[in-house]
């Protein structure tokens, strides 16, 4: 007894100096200080209500969990950090909104009720929003359609998808036939979409997104770039951690 | 260092006692009510699956014959079919005759293992929907009611049900086979006393559910089951009544449903953003709109949206 408490003592110890100026997460998460040393070391964080995380409080489909992340209330957002911290695999995607809104829809696999969490960096500062979301679970260890089914490789790379053009920006939404596998199936080794890039016809960067493997099988995405003077079209590029390209145009 | 022990002994004989007590009050307190001559619903409450309600949030019934009594649906726990067998048997000594599920829906068909023994029966989609989902649905509402769940499992249909009529013990009971809600809905209309049990073909004050939903199927289901010469209408969900209003209140729903989705998909919403639009007034008698607003787009918004996107590679 005594020396479960000398461990706790110790831990809360650690834990308290480890998180110096670190912000109490205002869902309580016993991750947070992890998830914080894991994606958001080298910048101060704050918890931020203008960083939005929008989803239903209950996930109807742990392999599909849609979430739409906005940040355009603050300006000169430099990266978007998106995480789960009960997931096996927290980290959900990296979004570089170079020429775009800061905000993103995707959706995603939840293996457990977690707080899904946005940072985004301006000024050397992490801004947080934060919300829980509960779930049966499962999301991240069943095997996908795609692999259950078998017929995935007939399909992958496949992309569906279209453009809203209103007067400042357009919209894109699209999806890439891809299993988007995990790993933590037995025998199915990770196989996931790493890089998407979009840029206009000038070859001007619009936006950057890193995904990684809990998002959901045949990544359904939605974006919002600025309008550009060769922006008329915009195209997409991309590759999976196998080595195979992804391509699509987006027409007016 | 004993007082400590001692202390955490008693917090974990406090917290067993505690359970001990709620434990021994797993009761659905089921009533058995009259809706006309034979037939009797147990009415559940209009909520979703929770710890306090025990899963008990739909309608089951029993008509009874005098070859036996004719059970419709076996509700959410095996807790549920005893509770319902001992709620029959306070009704009528008549033993059960047969058991009939009108789909394969958790809430409607976990009681089965109460009923061992008797036949059951179900439409043979209903009995493939059990054998692949079954398990899986007993695992979630494990997680959604609790301990309420003991000892209940997926049991599988004993018996195919083909559309057509029935006579049984004085009454002419029709089986009638549709879908829509799911693959395969059974509803069951009683000629002889002019009642029928819809499944939940009809949600009756209560948003209807759609996981397994195919919205044109299910709007020509109510066209069919409108045609119905029934008198008294019971529903798998919500207050039974005895006029055609639920049916119409279903029909303008699933079309709602139907355009309102079209809309989001084609102005390019994304599935949050379609959660978040603002419902009709029109719908907000019935409970848990929001919640199964949400859910349906969960369920719906991927197939309305592969209509929208085009090939872009």
């Amino acid at each position: 007894m005594k020396r479960i408490l000398i461990v706790l003592c110790t831990l809360t110890f650690c834990t308290l100096s480890v998180a110096d100026d670190l912000p109490s997460d205002p869902l309580g998460s016993v991750q947070w200080n992890d998830m914080y040393n894991a994606f958001l070391k080298g910048h101060p964080a704050v918890f931020d209500k203008r960083v939005k995380v929008l989803a239903a409080g209950y996930a109807e489909d742990p392999m599909n969990v849609p979430v739409t992340v906005d940040a355009s209330e603050l300006e000169n957002v430099e990266q978007l950090v998106i995480f789960a911290d009960f997931n096996p695999i927290p980290l959900i995607a990296k979004y570089y909104p170079t020429d775009a809104k800061p905000s993103l829809s995707f959706r995603f696999k939840i293996q457990q009720a977690s707080p899904v969490r946005a940072a985004a960096l301006v000024d050397g500062v992490w801004h947080v929003g934060s919300l829980w979301i509960n779930t049966a679970g499962g999301g991240c260890t069943v095997a996908s359609v795609g692999r259950m089914v078998g017929d995935w490789s007939d399909y992958l790379g496949d992309t569906y998808g279209k453009r809203w053009s209103g007067k400042k920006t357009s919209r894109v939404r699209l999806l890439i036939h891809h299993p988007m596998d995990t790993g933590l199936v037995e025998g199915i080794p990770e196989f996931y979409i790493q890089d998407l890039e979009f840029f206009d016809e000038a070859d001007h960067e619009l936006a950057r997104i890193e995904l990684f493997e809990p998002i959901n099988e045949n990544p359904t995405l939605g974006f919002e770039f600025n309008n550009t003077e060769a922006s008329s079209v915009i195209f997409m590029m991309g590759a999976d951690n196998n080595g195979n390209e992804f391509e699509a145009r987006f027409a007016q | 260092m004993n007082i400590l022990k001692r202390l955490v002994l008693f917090a974990v004989v406090l917290a067993m006692a505690t359970f001990a007590v709620q434990a021994g009050n797993f009761d659905y307190q089921l009533q058995a009510q009259k809706v006309a001559k034979d037939t009797y619903v147990f009415v559940g409450k209009t909520e979703d699956f929770s710890f306090e309600n025990g899963g008990n949030i739909v309608n089951t019934g029993f008509i009874v014959t005098t070859a036996g009594v004719i059970v419709i649906d076996t509700g959410p726990s095996l807790r549920y079919g005893k509770q319902m067998k001992s709620a029959i048997a306070s009704v009528t000594d008549k033993s059960i005759n047969r058991v009939y599920l009108t789909h394969h829906h958790p809430d409607h068909f976990l009681g089965n293992l109460a009923f061992e023994g008797t036949p059951i029966y179900a439409l043979s989609t209903t009995a493939e929907n059990i054998k692949n989902e079954g398990a899986g649905f007993a695992d979630n509402l494990y997680l959604m009611v609790g301990d309420w769940m003991r000892g209940t499992d997926s049991f599988q249909p004993t018996k195919i049900a083909k559309a057509g009529r029935v006579l049984l013990g004085g009454h002419d009971i029709e089986i009638l086979s549709y879908s829509g809600h799911t693959s395969g809905d059974m509803a069951i209309l009683d000629n002889t006393t002019g009642v029928l049990f819809s499944g939940d073909l009809i949600f009756h004050k209560r948003t209807l559910t759609t996981p397994h939903a195919n919205i044109d199927k299910w709007l020509a289901t109510i066209d069919s089951l409108n045609k119905l010469p029934f008198k008294v209408l019971v529903p798998g969900h919500g207050p039974i009544s005895r006029d055609k209003t639920a049916l119409s209140g279903m029909s303008s729903y699933l079309r709602w449903l139907d355009k309102t989705l079209e809309k989001a998909a084609k102005k390019g919403l994304s599935m949050t953003e379609t959660m978040r639009l603002d419902l009709p007034q029109s719908f907000a008698s019935n409970s848990l709109l929001k919640q199964e607003f949400s859910r349906s787009v969960v369920h719906l918004f991927p197939s309305y949206e592969s209509r929208v996107f085009k090939r872009v590679n």
